[in-house]
């Protein structure tokens, strides 16, 4: 048995690690939060991603005979995760999961159009699911007909700057997936929760596109999104957890050092208890993506539930735990507060995922009857 | 990422699983009736003795002290084997797994030779006295005292919540030998023979109605001094040995306890208080998931540790949050459960077995909070010790016993 990273996730990861915590962290997520609210701002940490690119992440997912390394969705995960954890400003998630999709519904030729421009980081590639009004990513509203595509999709995050969207479109059998090139649609930015990653408004009307997946395709999709992103959203849940632990050792009060309090300590605890429990069904979801086990609809939605579920209690005691000061605008509390909704937000929120899984418990249960 | 068994382990696991159906063919379903105490002792021992010969008792135990040298996850594979019938185990699995190992490691050489191999063939049962009334999370404070007397100690005080104390033969327990130190440092573990004169064993009645637990009493108990395990005052390092071994052992959830699947299939056949299946419920469907969460997240929590384990590593600080994890999950997912069933959950003595295994849960899991480290004690443990935070403030640590509060 095997439960662990293979030693090229690991050194990518660490790498990863490295040069995020010198280029990314609360300083930088601040400074891009400056720049959005002054208007104008770029589009990403272009130099990052220039380095980013340069490292060979962008690559590591994509097949080599299209300019890529041929790495397997563990690579994804260690950069998603350090990632997450150091707030990058690069639109590095975005692209693994666009990654995913023409990996998982590309034609030969589809790929062979896309995957360069994507190893090289030329290409910014960006899943497009969510839709105004409809909180389900079950839920489509965006047509297709005669090739050609309408509907709005929003929010979605790093568009500005994208090339390439992946978008969800209602199909007979449910949605399915479709390419549409940034450039032959309307952006437009869109305010969220989030002061720091960009999203937009992708307007599509009449717009050309070209198909990618089924339904089925779709639905396979979302779940290798979902353990990616359970990553992200661990390594963000760990900044948060690991910024309050250190606080809690120096802050002190009444005498001492908050961190004795077990009113305080326990929260902690009750971090890292909701963190490794996400964490171990984030890596059985790896495992079943890698193998193609039939159970991955089950690990995902468990990985997505389970990874929110420590994100969302994280950073709301990682405001509450610094007191007073976590609330006022010049902590960096809130970046990993706000980065809660971002990430709930991307991809169907805890009661989809949870039905999710019941559903595939029941289909499970049903077949062993 | 690989979920298989090595070569070497899926060979261990096929030989242990050909010897279980061969040999615990009896012990495929649970007995029809509890066995009573006698029949208990009797089926324990004759179990254990099968196991000895066959190679699969002491499993990780150094061949000098009967064991077979093999790593944890041999025992580990045979445990999860076993694991699927219903044979009679757990009555030696303080004395083995706890008790035993601190004997051999702190005891003389005498005293292993006297006691190892018979408490290993399944002859000698073995319970373990630590916890006081007045002793649970603090257990540097007990106050049963050792006093010397020539060649022996007088043991006086009472101990409580020691598991099987009523079939055992032998035990070790904690006493104060200095009250004049500081509460760590005046500890030692000696080895009590059970039937000694002094010596008396009540049961505990608990709030669930069964009796798993006894309190122990010890009047004017005589204990030859090279019963000692380990020096004069180093009781609680002693103590340390044992509880490592005692933290492993309880950190799975119980064996035959409801899961998310009971949760399914109560939820299918009641209704939601608005009338639909409740199984059709979103608050339903999120207190399932949240249930599999927990329960499949401890047992893949596991198996990260296997998985460490079988490349010979040591598994990560996660396993630390298993007890806590279990003993809530099931406590809230029983609470949830017979919420669902209403007041047929509230009656006893009903045809459901499925509802009075939850009734039985939910009384249990209330317990199992505090056994073997309270959600508390835990919590504070993954604090301090994997998350470094400081230590809560012990005014009484560094003060003689005697003098403190």
């Amino acid at each position: 048995m095997n439960f662990d990273f293979s030693d090229d996730a690991k050194a990518l990861g660490e790498q990863a690690q490295k040069l995020l915590a010198e280029r990314g962290g609360p300083a930088k997520a601040r400074l891009a939060m400056g720049q959005n609210e002054e208007g104008g701002a770029p589009d990403f940490d272009a130099g990052l991603w220039a380095e980013v690119a340069g490292l060979g992440w962008t690559a590591a997912r994509v097949p080599e005979a299209h300019g890529g390394l041929g790495m397997s969705a563990e690579e994804s995960a260690m950069l998603a995760e350090a990632a997450g954890e150091h707030l990058a400003c690069v639109p590095l998630v975005s692209t693994l999961l666009a990654t995913e999709a023409l990996l998982l519904a590309g034609t030969a030729e589809q790929q062979a159009r896309w995957f360069p421009g994507i190893a090289s980081g030329e290409v910014i590639a960006v899943p497009a699911w969510n839709e105004p009004g409809i909180a389900s990513p079950l839920g489509v509203a965006v047509r297709v007909e005669g090739g050609r595509i309408s509907g709005v999709k929003a929010p979605v995050a790093d568009l500005a700057g994208a090339q390439l969207a992946i978008v969800a479109a209602a199909g007979a059998d449910g949605p399915s997936l479709w390419i549409v090139e940034v450039s032959n649609a309307r952006v437009e930015a869109v305010e969220t929760l989030d002061l720091v990653r960009r999203h937009g408004r992708l307007v599509m009307d009449g717009t050309p596109a070209e198909p990618l997946g089924t339904a089925a395709d779709y639905l396979a999709w979302l779940d290798r999104a979902a353990v990616i992103l359970a990553f992200e959203a661990m390594g963000t849940a760990r900044a948060a957890m690991t910024m309050t632990v250190e606080y809690a050792k120096t802050r002190v009060a009444f005498g001492q050092t908050i961190g004795r309090y077990q009113g305080v300590k326990h929260k902690c605890a009750d971090m890292y208890i909701k963190l490794e429990l996400a964490r171990a069904h984030a890596l059985h979801g790896l495992a079943l993506l890698e193998a193609g086990g039939a159970e991955l609809t089950q690990a995902a939605s468990a990985a997505r539930v389970a990874s929110l579920e420590a994100l969302t209690f994280t950073v709301e005691e990682t405001v509450q735990l610094h007191g007073g000061i976590g609330f006022t605008w010049e902590s960096d509390c809130q970046f990993y507060y706000r980065r809660g909704r971002t990430l709930t937000a991307a991809l169907g929120a805890r009661g989809f995922w949870a039905d999710r899984l019941v559903r595939a418990l029941e289909l499970r249960n049903r077949a062993a009857a | 990422m690989d979920f298989n068994d090595t070569a070497q382990d899926a060979e261990y696991r096929a030989k242990a699983r050909g010897w279980l159906e061969e040999n615990a063919a009896e012990y495929r379903s649970p007995p029809a009736s509890p066995w009573k105490l006698d029949e208990f002792i009797r089926r324990s021992k004759a179990w254990q003795k099968a196991k000895y010969e066959a190679g699969y008792a002491g499993i990780t135990w150094p061949k000098a002290m009967g064991g077979q040298g093999l790593s944890p996850m041999h025992s580990i594979i045979y445990g999860q084997e076993e694991s699927r019938f219903h044979a009679p185990s757990g009555l030696f699995s303080i004395g083995l797994g706890m008790c035993i190992p601190t004997v051999f490691t702190h005891g003389s050489p005498e005293v292993i030779q006297r006691y190892v191999a018979k408490a290993l063939v399944g002859e000698e049962v073995w319970c373990q006295l630590f916890s006081e009334p007045a002793a649970g999370s603090d257990l540097a404070g007990i106050r049963t005292k050792a006093v010397k007397d020539g060649d022996d100690w007088v043991i006086d005080g009472q101990k409580v919540w020691t598991s099987f104390a009523h079939a055992s033969d032998f035990g070790i327990v904690v006493c104060r030998t200095d009250p004049g130190v500081p509460k760590h440092k005046g500890l030692s573990m000696f080895i009590v023979d059970m039937k000694a004169p002094g010596v008396e064993v009540r049961g505990i009645k608990q709030m669930s109605g069964g009796s798993d637990f006894n309190e122990v009493f010890f009047t004017g108990v005589r204990i030859a001094d090279t019963h000692r395990l380990g020096a004069v005052g180093d009781g609680w390092k002693v103590a340390l040995t044992t509880l490592m071994h005692e933290r492993l052992a309880v950190g799975g959830k119980p064996r035959h306890a409801p899961g998310y699947q009971t949760l399914m299939t109560l939820a299918k056949g009641v209704d939601a208080p608005n009338g639909q299946p409740a199984i059709e419920a979103s608050d339903v469907r999120q207190r399932i998931a949240a249930s599999y969460i927990a329960d499949e997240g401890i047992k893949l929590t596991q198996m990260r540790a296997l998985s460490a384990l079988s490349r010979g590593q040591m598994p990560g600080p996660e396993q630390s949050i298993a007890k806590v994890v279990v003993a809530k999950t099931m406590q809230d997912m029983s609470a949830f459960a017979l919420d669902l069933a209403g007041s047929d959950g509230f009656m006893t003595g009903g045809a459901d077995p499925e509802l009075e295994k939850l009734q039985g849960s939910y009384l249990w899991s209330a317990g199992l909070r505090i056994a073997g480290g309270t959600d508390e004690i835990l919590r504070n443990i993954i604090a301090e010790r994997v998350l470094g935070l400081p230590g809560d403030l012990r005014p009484d640590k560094d003060k003689p016993f005697n003098a403190a509060a």
